[in-house]
C-alpha cells in the first residue's frame, strides 16, 4: 500500500524542498512516526511538545478534512492523497524568496 | 517584500516571536496566527479624542492605530457608519438600551469588509503586489474588486460556486477576475493557501491576513466614540472566521490602555447560523478547539465550517463572560424582517443571524433589558434578496382609478382581518 503525501512550501524547507513523496504509513500517527525517522526537522516543526500534530495544521485525505473521517483512527487506503496544510497559511510564495533573502535567517 | 516600521510589527500570538512587516500570516515555527502588535506608548499623545475628532469622518481618523505603511495616503471614505438607538426593535425583544451598528451602509460596497480590505490593500501596495485576491463568501469579493479597481491593482477572486447571484455580479462589475470553485468556502480557502504558495499574489485574507484583520478594529473604535467615548456592556457580533469579534475587543482594550475610555469588562456574544455553528458549538461545549462542520445554511457569508480564528474567538467569548448562540434559517429570515420592520434597516442573512441571536439572548436572560448592548450588523440585504424569495407577493396591478384603489385596499383588509381575528383567539 502506498499513499502520496503533499507538503506546502512552508514545510518543504525541512525535506530538501521535496513537496511530494510516497509513504506506506497506515494512518496519521503512522505518518508522523515516519517523519521522525525520515525527516526529523519536519517532525520537530509539525509536532507540539506532546508529540501530537500542532493544532494549527490541518490534514486532508483526498480533499476531505481528516477530522470528518475519524482523525487518527482513519485508515489510509492505497492511492490516497494526503495533504498537510497550515490552517492559517500564507506568505509561502514570498517565503520561498526569503529563503535566499534575509528572511531565511528567521526560518532557521 | 517587506517594510520597516517602528510603530508596529507582526508577532506570533502563541510563541511571541516577532517578524517585522511582511506578507506572512502564520508563525513559521508553531503555525499560530500572527497579530499586528503596536508600540502603544509611541502613539500615546497622538491617538487622542481631540486628534480623532479633528480627523476625517471615516476610519482614517483612527489611522494612528492601523497598520498603514508610511507614504500611503488613504483617500477612500470607508466606515464611520451609523450607530442607531434601536428603540423599536428593543420593544419587540424586551431591550431598553439596544443599539445597532449599521455596516449595511459601509462605503464603498455595503459591508464591514470595506474596512479590512482598505487596510489590507494599503499593505499590498507597500509589499509590491500588483495582483491581489481573496477567498470569499461574497462581501469580501465585492470589496476587494471595488477597491483594487480604484487602486489600479489586478484582482483575482475565488468564491464558492453556489454564491448569491448579486454577490457574483457585484464582483464582476468592477472588472475583477472571478473564479467560481466547485466546493464550499473551506474548499476555496484551502485552494487559496495553495495558490498563495505558487503565485506571487497578495491574498487579503491569506498572506495579508494580519493587516487585513486589523481593519476590523475600527468597528470597535467607532462604537466607543459614537457612545460618547464609553464602552457598551455587551457586543453581539456575527461570526464566520471568528476574527471581527476578537478585533472589536482588541480595539476596546487599546482605548482603555490609552485612556480614551474608562475601563470596563465588556461581554462578547457570538452569533452563528445553526447550519454552520462550529464556534457557537465550541463555546457551548467549553472547548478550546473547533470541530469543523459542513455548512448548510442560507447565511452564506457566515458559512465557514473550519474557521481560522474560531478557537481564539471561542476562548475569548468565554473569558469575557459572554456566550454564543445559533439560529435556524427560518429565524434568520425573521431576523431580517424584524430589523427592517422596526428600524428600517435591510440587512443580509448574516444580520438576520445577529438580530435573531440578539433576541434570543434577551429571551434567555443572558442579557438584561437595560444593559447597553450593541448588535453589529455587517452587511446589506440587497445582496441576499434570494433569502426572502416567497416571503412577499408583489400583488396585482391595480387600475389607475380611485375606485379601483379603494376596492383593492378593501380586498386586502378583508384578507388580513380573519388572520388578525385568529391571532387574537390564539392568544
Amino acid at each position: 500500500m502506498s499513499i502520496k503525501v503533499t507538503l506546502p512550501t512552508a514545510l518543504a524547507r525541512h525535506t530538501g524542498d521535496q513537496k511530494t513523496f510516497t509513504s506506506d504509513a497506515p494512518n496519521l500517527p503512522g505518518l508522523l512516526a515516519e517523519f521522525d525517522t525520515k525527516f526529523p526537522a519536519l517532525s520537530a516543526n509539525v509536532k507540539d511538545e506532546n508529540g501530537r500534530l500542532r493544532k494549527f495544521i490541518n490534514v486532508y485525505v483526498n480533499d476531505e478534512d481528516i477530522r470528518f473521517l475519524g482523525g487518527d483512527a482513519h485508515a489510509f487506503e492505497d492511492g490516497d492523497e494526503v495533504m498537510l496544510i497550515p490552517s492559517i497559511a500564507g506568505g509561502c510564495c514570498t517565503q520561498r524568496r526569503w529563503l535566499s533573502l534575509p528572511y531565511g535567517d528567521l526560518l532557521d | 517584500m517587506e517594510y520597516s516600521c517602528n510603530l508596529y510589527e507582526l508577532r506570533c500570538g502563541e510563541c511571541g516571536k516577532s517578524y517585522g512587516n511582511r506578507p506572512l500570516s502564520a508563525c513559521p515555527d508553531c503555525f499560530a496566527p500572527l497579530e499586528v502588535q503596536y508600540d502603544l506608548e509611541a502613539v500615546r499623545g497622538v491617538f487622542t479624542r481631540e486628534n480623532i475628532a479633528a480627523g476625517p469622518a471615516n476610519i482614517w481618523r483612527y489611522k494612528a492605530l492601523l497598520p498603514i505603511p508610511e507614504g500611503f495616503a488613504p483617500d477612500l471614505p470607508v466606515g464611520f457608519t451609523p450607530l442607531l438607538r434601536a428603540n423599536n426593535l428593543g420593544k419587540r425583544i424586551g431591550a431598553t438600551n439596544l443599539y445597532v451598528k449599521n455596516d449595511a451602509v459601509c462605503f464603498p460596497t455595503l459591508s464591514f469588509k470595506d474596512r479590512v480590505v482598505s487596510v489590507a490593500l494599503a499593505n499590498a501596495r507597500a509589499f509590491g503586489f500588483t495582483t491581489v485576491g481573496c477567498s470569499s463568501t461574497g462581501n469580501l469579493a465585492n470589496s476587494v474588486a471595488a477597491q483594487a479597481a480604484r487602486l489600479g491593482l489586478d484582482a483575482c477572486i475565488l468564491v464558492p460556486a453556489d454564491l448569491e447571484a448579486a454577490k457574483i455580479l457585484n464582483t464582476q462589475v468592477y472588472g475583477a477576475r472571478l473564479v467560481r470553485i466547485d466546493g464550499n468556502y473551506d474548499h476555496v480557502n484551502r485552494l487559496c493557501t495553495q495558490i498563495a504558495d505558487e503565485y506571487n499574489w497578495g491574498f487579503v485574507n491569506v498572506n495579508l491576513r494580519p493587516y487585513y484583520a486589523e481593519g476590523s478594529k475600527t468597528v470597535g473604535y467607532e462604537i466607543a466614540e459614537q457612545l460618547g467615548w464609553k464602552l457598551p456592556d455587551n457586543i453581539v457580533c456575527p461570526m464566520a472566521g471568528g476574527s471581527l469579534i476578537r478585533k472589536i475587543r482588541k480595539a476596546f482594550k487599546e482605548l482603555i490602555a490609552l485612556g480614551l475610555v474608562e475601563p470596563k469588562e465588556v461581554r462578547f456574544f457570538g452569533a452563528q447560523a445553526t447550519g454552520c455553528s462550529p464556534i457557537s458549538h465550541a463555546v457551548k461545549q467549553g472547548w478550546d478547539y473547533i470541530e469543523p462542520q459542513r455548512p448548510n445554511t442560507i447565511a452564506r457569508s457566515l458559512a465557514i465550517g473550519n474557521p481560522a480564528d474560531g478557537p481564539a474567538a471561542a476562548k475569548m467569548i468565554r473569558e469575557t463572560g459572554g456566550w454564543a448562540e445559533d439560529v435556524s434559517d427560518v429565524e434568520i429570515v425573521s431576523g431580517i424582517q424584524e430589523l427592517a420592520e422596526t428600524e428600517g434597516i435591510f440587512t443580509e442573512t448574516a444580520g438576520g443571524v445577529t438580530t435573531a441571536v440578539t433576541a434570543r439572548l434577551y429571551a434567555h436572560g443572558r442579557i438584561s433589558l437595560d444593559e447597553i448592548t450593541v448588535s453589529v450588523i455587517t452587511g446589506n440585504g440587497l445582496k441576499t434578496t434570494d433569502a426572502l424569495e416567497g416571503c412577499f407577493e408583489p400583488g396585482i396591478a391595480v387600475k389607475p382609478k380611485l375606485a379601483a384603489f379603494d376596492e383593492y385596499l378593501r380586498s386586502l383588509d378583508a384578507a388580513t382581518e380573519p388572520e388578525l381575528a385568529y391571532a387574537g383567539e390564539a392568544r
